[in-house]
């Protein structure tokens, strides 16, 4: 073994792996060369299709590479994958856990699989369970846990016998802030103490930071490596934040079209602001809109990442063609505008029980006419019980929902009508193409004939689909499967627009160019209600709600949620501080 | 890496677990083999009883009355009376009557004078078998009567054979005896298939399967823990399937117990290990319940010789079924049950179970990688 392997724990050369899907062929990796150090936390970082699962897979001696080598701690995983299997532990995104065994059945079948002898079992699992906070759970049945226990059960079942090698497969994906941190909490210690060697694979950028080097993948490519410092130096002075006396949805409008901007991003009632480097400079961007106050903060590893793709050329800016706005600008913004203000969706007093489960308890909330609003909380607050009871779809036990001004007790069917509903994983048919997609998606609604027509040619154009219309829905990109989605859940014009974390995942232009769309909605009057984990879009909402335990915890602005989290400790908090402090102040949810 | 005693029994615990926790294996390997042995027990019959015939008897007299008695008397025999021939036959085409008896107007005088009388039988020739049946039925009824007509004028039956036809192996000639033997091969063929290819397609289902393989477990380590438990739990089934076929339909069991456990412990390898083949094909459970249907229960209900007779097919069939298991397995729960213990059918079809059960597990083992690829 060379010292060039020695200090390092994972080796890859120009890693190639393709996959067939009927007659095309994919590649997910598209040679891959990295290596990640010893004792230290290596993160995967990427948007989703970026190939972060393939390279674990291939890591863990679950696939062969088409081309190239992969050394894992000196052994060839190739010629080895037992040998490299019993060292490492590995998480899978989906971790499979049995759920119809206890949390201590699922500890004793690893340990039984890990060979760990029956002598040290009582201690360890004393540890992982002190570790994970699990030991008041140990003889409830998986199935029974909450989301982000699950995953500290399925990584405490990885670590029973400890690894030399963790590989954590997006472990955070769809948990709740106070889990996710939580996680991060026993994955830090355990590289402390423990000196493991740990490859985290997130979608989330913000995580990125946490990590002591980072591999930045994108389309099987790998699109930077080094400590997250690294990413964030080139961008050293030039992050700002931007308030001017007008709309935020407007200052980012103006200062997105001003040259010399890179980024931007609304966050709360301000927009972050990003310069190219060779800009005019700040002053430059300050002529732009009267009255701006740039204050300057530190730079952020997406703007790193959003700096890397746009620096690819036509095709990273592409993917953040503004839309082909089909009227004026929204310069003016209705929804901000304090005047006629009217509550399209009204909730009063509504309690959901399930049998002796109440999954929502006496919520009462108002949303108006073009507002953003986000319904925030952690695993298992009542969230989705509250999101199907508004489509219609779940009756309430007590209360009562009024969505544009119709009983959902008595005229579901014709509410239902004016929402239009975009899933999580974007319910589209994947076999179908583009057009008969949005074919379908409008006659479902009832349109026909020239109405219908007009729909999907504005479709095309509004969402430059027009080229792709005999492309199968299943083979488009996930940019381009987001925006068929999103179009499809448009097509019967509806007043209010449901949206189920839109964007977790998506490369952060795709997900600027999503949010930009939602904003012009929001302009032409649309209501949006967004239910999300991910705090990045619970920035761009007017208004949020933060549930636990299916009550109302508390609701205003992104700012006003954040003013009250400040503390001394804490003068500037984030709004995951915040919903973990709003979150915290109201017992512990895990306790439930 | 050795094969290790305690992942083994580890993955094994697991699975009991499993087993008590969620009780689908369970309906499979118990509800399932029952509930389809009591329709198709029920439903499936070749014997004709309660057959609604016509008859007609256009001058009714002691004579005719003395022969349409027996038919009245006769389990087999619904008779309905028509007035004319014509009557009956329309109610024969309505399939209202499956059969119509037509004792002509010289019926009395033939048989009085020579002791010959000959009746008209038509047959519903639709279902041919059962026509078949309800032919020899009547001509039985027919042949006694005139044997005790003959009797009662103190002269030897002339022109009718005394058939004392004597059944071997079925005494009471009931299709029940021998068609629920050959009915618990073919449903245990499917539950053995479903028990193993469903519960490794609900592991890929659920994602353990991709926990539990970077794990040091082996791949034998993995089919061996599904095979024992599932083994134990087929088993069980069959013994149940045993239990209903003596106790409920009442078919004797002239073999031996041990003979039949040795017997079915050999299927119940080979259907589990074609379980264990369709799993490293079909990773949801709806694709692996599709297949477990066609690739197994469907052959077995076809080309075992359960109900269709194998020496009848064409060559080319004839050969396939021979890569069936539960033809082996067919004949020898119909020997066992109906004959008893015969060396020279027991040992050829179960050294072909035995040889099958080592193929499907040798090729599932094959099959079976710690890959996803």
């Amino acid at each position: 073994m060379s010292d060039r392997t020695a200090d390092a724990a994972i080796v890859l050369e120009d890693v190639r792996r393709s996959f067939r899907t009927g007659r095309r062929s994919v590649e997910a990796l598209a040679g891959v060369s990295a290596r990640a150090a010893r004792a230290q936390i290596t993160g995967l970082v990427g948007p989703d299709g970026a190939g972060k699962t393939t390279l674990m897979r291939l890591i863990a001696g679950l696939l062969r590479p088409d081309a190239g080598r992969i050394e894992v701690l000196g052994l060839d995983v190739a010629r080895n994958p037992l040998g490299v299997q019993s060292r490492l532990g590995y998480m899978p995104q989906r971790f499979g856990l049995y759920e119809d065994l206890t949390v201590r059945e699922n500890l004793e079948l690893y340990a039984d699989l890990q060979g760990l002898s029956p002598g040290g079992r009582a201690a360890r699992y004393a540890e992982l369970m002190r570790m994970t906070g699990l030991e008041p759970f140990l003889s409830r049945r998986a199935g029974r846990l909450s989301g982000g226990m699950k995953q500290k059960l399925g990584l405490a079942c990885t670590l029973v016998n400890p690894p030399q090698l963790l590989l954590l497969d997006e472990p955070t994906v769809g948990v709740d802030p106070v889990s996710r941190r939580e996680l991060w909490q026993i994955i830090e210690h355990l590289v402390r103490d423990a000196r493991a060697t740990v490859l985290f694979s997130t979608a989330y950028l913000d995580e990125a930071e946490r990590c002591d080097q980072v591999l930045l993948i994108h389309e099987g490519r790998l699109l930077g490596s080094g400590p997250p410092e690294h990413f964030t130096a080139a961008m050293k002075g030039r992050s700002f934040i931007a308030t001017a006396p007008i709309g935020r949805r407007a200052l980012q409008e103006r200062l997105a079209r001003t040259p010399g901007v890179l980024d931007t991003v609304i966050q709360g009632g301000r927009v972050r602001v990003v310069t190219t480097g060779d800009s005019p400079g700040r002053q430059g961007i300050a002529a732009a809109v009267p009255d701006l106050t740039l204050t300057p903060i530190a730079p952020r590893f997406e703007d790193g990442f959003v700096a890397r793709l746009r620096a690819r050329g036509p095709d990273g800016s592409a993917a953040l063609a503004a839309p082909a706005s089909s009227g004026s600008a929204p310069t003016g913004e209705p929804a901000e505008a304090s005047a006629g203000r009217e509550a399209i969706i009204r909730v009063s007093e509504v309690t959901r029980r399930f049998g002796e489960f109440t999954a929502v308890d006496q919520v009462s909330f108002e949303v108006q006419r073009g507002e953003v609003f986000g319904l925030l909380g952690a695993n298992g607050a009542g969230k989705s019980t509250t999101f199907r009871m508004l489509c219609g779809l779940l009756p309430p036990t007590e209360g009562e929902l009024r969505v544009a001004g119709f009983d959902l007790r008595t005229a579901a069917a014709v509410a239902r009508r004016r929402i239009g509903y975009m899933a999580q994983r974007f319910s589209l048919y994947g076999d179908l193409t583009v057009s008969q997609n949005l074919r379908f998606f409008s006659s479902v609604y009832g349109l026909s004939g020239p109405q219908q027509r007009r729909r999907i040619e504005w479709a095309g154009g509004e969402f430059s689909l027009g080229a792709l219309a005999e492309a199968k829905a299943g083979e488009l990109p996930l940019g381009f499967k987001q925006r068929l989605a999103l179009a499809c859940a448009l097509m019967h014009e509806p007043e209010i627009l449901f949206l189920d974390e839109p964007t977790s995942g998506v490369d952060p232009l795709a997900r600027r160019e999503f949010w930009r769309r939602i904003n012009a909605l929001a302009g032409q009057g649309v209501t949006v209600l967004v239910t999300t984990h991910f705090m990045e879009e619970a920035e761009y909402c007017d208004r949020l709600l933060i549930m636990a335990q299916g009550r109302v915890l508390t609701e205003g602005t992104p700012d006003a949620i954040k003013a009250a989290a400040r503390g001394p400790e804490r003068p500037d908090p984030t709004l995951e501080d915040a919903f973990i402090a709003a979150i915290g102040a109201a017992g512990a949810p895990e306790a439930a | 890496m050795r094969a290790s005693p305690r992942r083994l029994l580890g993955l094994m615990r697991k699975e009991f677990l499993q087993i008590r926790r969620d009780p689908s294996a369970l309906a499979i390997a118990f509800v399932l083999p029952a509930l389809l042995l009591l329709v198709f027990g029920y439903g499936v019959s070749l014997d004709a009883r309660h057959v609604p015939i016509a008859l007609v008897v256009p001058s009714p007299d002691a004579f005719t009355t003395s022969f349409t008695g027996q038919l009245y008397g006769s389990p087999y025999f619904e008779p309905r009376s028509f007035r004319s021939i014509q009557r009956a036959e329309r109610a024969l085409a309505a399939r209202q009557v499956q059969g119509v008896v037509w004792l002509q107007s010289d019926f009395t005088r033939r048989a009085e004078s020579v002791g010959d009388a000959p009746i008209g039988v038509f047959v519903d020739g639709v279902d041919a078998n059962t026509a078949r049946i309800i032919e020899g039925y009547l001509r039985q009824v027919w042949a006694n009567w005139l044997a005790s007509l003959a009797r009662s004028r103190g002269q030897p039956p002339t022109l009718v054979l005394a058939e004392q036809p004597r059944m071997r192996f079925n005494a009471e000639v009931s299709s029940h005896d021998y068609l629920v033997p050959g009915l618990i091969a073919v449903i245990m063929t499917l539950t053995g298939a479903l028990l193993t290819a469903l519960v490794i397609a609900r592991e890929w289902e659920r994602g353990t399967m991709e926990a539990l393989m970077v794990t040091p477990v082996r791949v034998t380590e993995i089919l061996l823990a599904k095979l024992a438990p599932y083994f134990a739990l087929g088993m069980g089934g069959m013994l149940v399937s045993v239990g209903l076929a003596v106790f409920l339909f009442g078919v004797p069991l002239h073999g031996s117990f041990l003979v039949l456990t040795g017997c079915s412990a050999l299927f119940m390898l080979a259907a589990l290990g074609m379980g264990l083949l369709i799993s490293s094909a079909a990773h949801t459970q709806f694709a692996a319940g599709q297949i477990a249907i066609v690739t197994t229960f469907l052959p077995a209900f076809i080309l075992s010789g359960f109900v269709f007779d194998i020496h009848s097919m064409p060559l080319a069939i004839r050969l396939i079924t021979h890569l069936i298991a539960a033809r082996y397995f067919v004949t020898l729960l119909q020997s066992q049950f109906l004959a008893g213990d015969i060396r020279s059918v027991i040992v050829p079809n179960a050294a072909a179970l035995a040889l099958m059960a080592v193929v499907f597990l040798a090729l599932a083992r094959a099959r079976a990688r710690k890959r996803l690829d």
